[in-house]
């Protein structure tokens, strides 16, 4: 049923912490690994080797350059896939009800059998987290790894989303927005954690760590700058005579 | 937005298919026998037809049955909804004025309240998306509405009551492109908002996530040159509004009517390609591709 649950029991979500991500795209590749060969549809390549390559992602880091009014520029890479909004217009969109917002989790899933690949909540996401795959003709999205965290078979510590437990900066966290005392939620409350595009009302459940203030680097770029300095002021004996004669050459510099 | 073939052909061919039933619906004109199967035949070719392209943008037409379920929710469900039921009793309507020379007013204009429903419902599935600016607005089902009613009585040769909805309907498509034009940035949805990182500074693109294109890019991000789009905007004004305006106001005859008719349709059609292409989805701001320079206009 594309109607959404009033209240999901938990709001199991994302952490991503810009401040930390490195833009590696290590969450890119193990999201696309995982994914491809377990729920559901694979995620197709097309044209994989030839020269007009694309294929089907759930994640993708974009990276932005900030200019701040004073000081210089900043880096910072934005990992973005589904945010598990709790008020999805991706779900209530779907006409055939294969977009479904679980109410035990909060996780917005996709029933690929049901899936006519219309497209349309694809249109309805404002954040690009949906992609039909140009094989199946199926939407996929991000499924927090549903087929991970609760899978008994895996090691406990492999029981988070593919892209959290290989992060080697430890820009993501996963677990239970929902629950206000929750290390996830209390890392967003610490750190100020953002929505995304919050004027479009979808109510992200994913909450994004703004950089930290950056140190300020123009006075002095490095303790040992100063020794840098060049030393031989005056040009004397036999390398002043050989510098001199050299830039009088023909396309020398005096 | 791709201004998809498939989807353009259908709303446009659909809207007019629609509009004349409704006008069939009401007894405008009051026609039975030979005269009513023409009528009728044009109208399902449109309306049916429309439909039927729709389905070939589908990744799984074979599932399209399930498509009426989620009416409690989805425009698109309820469109389905809406067109079958009106095909169905016009259709039942249709019977009766070809066949059997009567006519069921009530099934009429049950009829014909489900087509102009279904050319609603499917204005509805564009103005909900608060994901495209441009068509979030009660303009997008009045020129839908708008279109449809003047498109159907043009068909219906009904001029005394086509020229002045030719002129609303004109005046509407003139008042979309007029606010849809600002809407982007009315919407307050920008690079700052996406990225939540304009507290630091001017945020600029600087590195797409893959080096070359992807669903994303393909389906939403068509940029329109503003003078390519100024120019459409002209011919389809022209075709849709003015050319079959003129022609009305000439001494009727069968042969003046279907140029009329046609130019509407093309004029229509070419507005609806401009309805999409120029539509700007927001993801547009996380490529950097719909932020406006900085004084500069926005794009149109
Ligand atoms: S991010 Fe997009 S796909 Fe995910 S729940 Fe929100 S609207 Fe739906
Ligand atoms: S593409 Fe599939 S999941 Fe998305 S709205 Fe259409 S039927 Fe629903
Ligand atoms: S793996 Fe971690 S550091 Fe690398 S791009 Fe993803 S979030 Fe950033």
């Amino acid at each position: 049923m594309t109607t959404l649950p009033d209240k999901t029991d938990r709001k199991m979500g994302l952490v991503i912490d810009l401040d930390t991500c490195v833009g590696c795209h290590a969450c890119v590749i193990s999201c696309k690994g995982w994914n491809t060969e377990n729920y559901g549809a694979p995620l197709s390549d097309q044209d994989p080797y030839g020269s007009d390559p694309s294929g089907t992602f759930l994640n993708r880091v974009h990276s932005y350059e900030v200019q701040p009014e004073q000081g210089a520029a900043q880096l910072i890479h934005f990992p973005k896939s589904c945010l598990h909004c709790d008020d999805a217009p991706c779900v209530t969109v779907c006409p055939t009800g294969a977009s479904y917002k679980r109410v035990e989790d909060g996780i917005v899933l996709v029933n690929e059998s049901d899936c006519i690949g219309c497209g349309l909540c694809a249109w309805a996401c404002p954040y690009g987290a949906r992609e039909m795959d140009a094989a199946e003709g199926v939407m996929k999205k991000c499924t927090l790894c549903v087929d991970r965290i609760y899978n008994e078979n895996l090691p406990e510590e492999d029981r988070v989303p593919a892209c959290v437990r290989t992060c080697p900066a430890g820009a993501r966290h996963f677990g239970d927005l929902g629950d206000p005392d929750s290390d996830v939620s209390r890392l967003s409350a610490e750190r100020g954690g953002m929505d995304l595009m919050p004027e479009q009302g979808t109510k992200p459940v994913n909450k994004y760590l703004p950089p930290r203030p950056k140190d300020r680097i123009e006075d002095q770029i490095d303790v040992l700058a100063p020794l840098l300095e060049p030393i031989a002021a005056d040009t004397g004996g036999f390398i002043g005579w050989l510098d001199k004669a050299l830039s009088r050459l023909p396309g020398g510099t005096i | 937005m791709h201004p998809a073939p498939s989807v353009i052909i259908f709303t446009t061919l659909s809207g007019l298919g629609f509009g004349l039933l409704f006008w069939l619906g009401i007894g405008l004109p009051p026609v039975t026998g030979w005269v009513a199967f023409v009528f009728f035949a044009i109208a399902f070719a449109l309306a049916a037809g429309g439909l039927m392209v729709s389905t070939f943008h589908l990744g799984h037409p074979e599932r399209a049955l399930k498509a009426f379920t989620q009416w409690r929710s989805s425009w698109l469900s309820r469109e389905g909804i809406c067109a079958v039921a009106a095909l169905a009793t016009m259709g039942l309507y249709a019977i009766g004025a070809v066949f059997l020379g009567a006519t069921w007013r009530p099934v009429g204009i049950i009829g014909a309240v489900l087509s102009l429903g279904t050319v609603f419902t499917t204005s509805m599935i564009y103005a909900q998306l608060r994901s495209v600016p441009r068509w979030n607005s009660w303009l997008t089902p009045a020129l839908f509405l708008s279109l449809g009613l003047s498109g159907g009585a043009l068909l219906a040769g009904q001029t005394a009551i086509a020229a002045p909805l030719l002129a609303v309907a004109a005046t509407v498509q003139l008042a979309a492109w007029q606010k849809g034009d600002t809407a982007l940035q009315r919407s307050g949805s920008t690079m700052a908002s996406a990225t939540g990182l304009g507290g630091i500074g001017e945020v600029r693109a600087f590195e797409p996530p893959h080096t070359g294109t992807n669903y994303l890019l393909r389906e939403f991000v068509h940029v329109v040159g503003r003078r390519h789009s100024r120019r459409l905007r002209v011919i389809a004004f022209a075709l849709a509004f003015v050319v079959p305006l003129l022609l009305l106001f000439l001494p009727f005859s069968h042969a003046l009517a279907g140029l009329a008719a046609l130019a509407h349709l093309a004029g229509v059609a070419c507005s609806r390609w401009l309805f999409f292409a120029e539509a700007e989805h927001v993801v547009g701001l996380y490529y950097g591709k719909r932020q406006p320079a900085p004084g500069a206009q926005p794009i149109s």
